[in-house]
């Protein structure tokens, strides 16, 4: 795994908004690498950026308002920066594709489930209608669709949330992507559904190999799926590794404090649960140290004046701390 | 949900009969040469003002030069009818168009597209359409096609403030992460979602521009006689209104009949395809 090369890498990768007296750096300088083969998880709470990383690696961040910069985000020895419009968009959906959080507006509802298949394989495989349609009902039967015939001439208000999230996971990897974007795949579904899903994307995954990005704000979904995980903090990366290790002995007082405060079966009855005090900042009042130094129970001095950068830890980790614990 | 749309359009009294007098319309005009007992264009002196009801075979009377009046209406009503559909289709073909281009793009093309929207709405429409029929030679195109463009503004701000609402939505976010273009999007995506506010305009539109036919004809500046529109049918009776009133009477309930016909159509299919009615049927 460790020696596989990077499909996907972004270099310092940067998201603002501008506002009245300044930049909003809602993506603060996100570095990562995905290998082939690899899930790499994002984690956050909600507004820490991991939604608009994910829109900006597909360059799909409307621009104005947003402004998008980065060193690089290099995908298969490509600077996606670098590409037109056009180029980006015979990227999107063949090398690169994506998932998104809602199966239930993701669809088109005027569409049959049929033709929203069939499209990216005309258009990105120059298949015709009636070869991209037999490649169609292979894909429905892979995404554990029964009757995939009856279902490629049904509208998506006719099928479930769950076999909605199915088709979209066929949709996206139709043309075979070698990065998968999956933002909140399974959010919207209940928890029964959730475990199927992530099943048939690590199924999938092993079997075309695909590096996915998986983002979720749910430790527990990174746990059962990522091999890797990035924690994000008001833009930022705080801390990263591969999961084990970053479950069993969190560097970053954040990542101890998320772990913390997942409700456990067996924590004692009576107690309340474990809370980090305090908001995530709000992107355009960035204190000058540490974003997490106003919450955290270890700040010294020096976290409230210097930023902290990644530093290597050992084991592939990394952490963006001045008093990592278990360090 | 499709039959829910026909159930709730057929049990609204005013949209049936809005449906069934544009039906009648529609079919009596497509076979007016074999339901016309006369030549519409035929003048016989012999027979000049014929009352209706006076004279066999002349059910409706003639006018003043003998010609026959149920036969005029019908032949007249296939030319304001085509004038009136054609001129829809520019319509809406036009506003459609400008209106997408316009929700979905955004920014300055937005800003550029809805100031001249503004522009051409600040002109009456009678007034513009004047102006150009005294340059464009009359004839049943240029005509359709001069009341459609001087009528898109109103669909185009329609069809406009539905995309800005619908481009939003999830779906098109996707559409544009699996590599759709503008114009895919826009035509594939978008357009099919908002046909059922522009059926509701188109219809409407027809009977406006039914009216505004009839106006320009009335005025000398559209169909040109010896063509019947009813329109000129009116032109032509003004002369004779206080002795024989029926010639008048006759075009203007024809007119009154299309109108009210199509504005009932589209008001039924407003009030059917308008979703928070769903819940009180």
């Amino acid at each position: 795994m460790e020696a596989a090369p990077a499909v996907l890498a972004a270099r310092n990768l940067r998201v603002g908004f501008r506002i009245p007296g300044g930049v909003m750096q809602a993506v603060d300088g996100v570095s990562f690498e995905l290998r082939r083969g690899e899930t790499l998880g994002l984690v956050g709470e909600s507004g820490s950026g991991k939604t608009l990383t994910s829109l900006a690696l597909l360059r799909l961040l409307e621009s104005p308002p947003a402004e998008l910069s980065a060193d690089g985000i290099d995908f298969e020895g490509r600077d996606l920066l670098g590409l037109s419009e056009g180029a980006m968009a015979d990227l999107r959906g063949a090398g690169l594709s994506m998932i998104f959080q809602e199966p239930m507006t993701s669809l088109n509802p005027l569409m049959t489930i049929g033709r929203q298949i069939d499209e990216p394989l005309v258009r990105h495989l120059g298949l015709s209608k009636r070869v991209a349609r037999e490649r169609t009902l292979d894909l429905l039967r892979r995404v554990g669709i029964a009757g995939p015939e009856m279902a490629v001439r049904q509208y998506p208000h006719q099928l479930s949330g769950g076999m909605r999230q199915r088709v979209m996971i066929a949709i996206a990897l139709a043309c075979r992507p070698s990065v998968l974007i999956a933002d909140e795949p399974t959010t919207a579904l209940d928890v029964t559904v959730q475990a199927q899903i992530l099943a048939l994307l690590r199924a999938l995954q092993e079997e075309m190999g695909t590096a996915i990005l998986l983002i979720t704000h749910d430790l527990a979904v990174i746990a059962e799926t990522a091999h890797r995980v990035a924690v994000m903090y008001a833009g930022r990366i705080v801390e990263t590794g591969p999961v084990a290790a970053l479950f069993e002995a969190p560097l970053h007082p954040y990542t101890e404090g998320l772990l913390r405060s997942i409700p456990r079966i067996t924590r004692e009855r009576g107690g309340d649960l474990p809370e980090i005090p305090g908001v995530v900042p709000a992107p355009g009042a960035l204190p000058a140290g540490c974003a997490f130094a106003a919450r955290c129970g270890f700040a010294v001095a020096e976290c409230q004046e210097l930023r902290p950068v990644l530093e290597p830890m050992g084991g592939g980790r990394e952490v963006a701390c001045w008093r990592p614990r278990h360090g | 949900m499709r039959l829910g749309v026909c159930g709730r359009f057929r049990r609204h009294p005013m949209a049936m009969f809005g449906f069934a007098t544009v039906l009648v319309l529609c079919l009596a005009a497509l076979f007016s040469p074999f339901i016309a007992p006369h030549d519409p264009l035929l003048l016989d002196t012999s027979r000049r003002f014929v009352a209706p009801l006076a004279r066999a075979g002349f059910w409706l009377g003639t006018d003043e030069l003998g010609r026959d009046t149920l036969s005029r209406l019908l032949y007249g009503g296939r030319i304001s009818l085509t004038v009136g559909l054609v001129a829809m289709g520019t319509t809406v073909v036009t506003g459609a168009v400008i209106g997408l281009v316009a929700g979905y793009s955004g920014g300055i093309m937005d800003t550029v597209l809805m100031r001249f929207v503004d522009t051409m709405l600040c002109f009456p429409q009678i007034f513009l359409l004047l102006v150009i029929a005294a340059f464009v030679p009359p004839s049943l195109i240029s005509i359709a096609l001069i009341i459609g463009l001087t009528s898109w503004m109103e669909v185009s701000r329609i069809v406009r403030a539905e995309i800005l609402h619908l481009k939003e939505q999830d779906f098109v976010l996707a559409a544009r992460a699996l590599g759709a273009s503008r114009w895919r999007i826009m035509f594939r995506e978008l357009l099919p979602n908002i046909a059922a506010p522009l059926l509701v305009a188109a219809t409407l539109r027809v009977a406006s521009a039914v009216l505004a036919e009839s106006y320009i004809s009335y005025l000398g500046y559209g169909v040109q006689p010896p063509l019947a529109s009813w329109g000129n049918m009116l032109t032509n009776a003004q002369g004779y209104f206080d002795t024989v009133p029926w010639l008048a009477i006759l075009p203007g309930a024809m007119i009154t009949l299309t109108v009210m016909g199509f504005n009932f159509l589209g008001d039924g299919l407003r009030d059917a395809l308008d979703p928070r009615l769903r819940m009180d049927n």
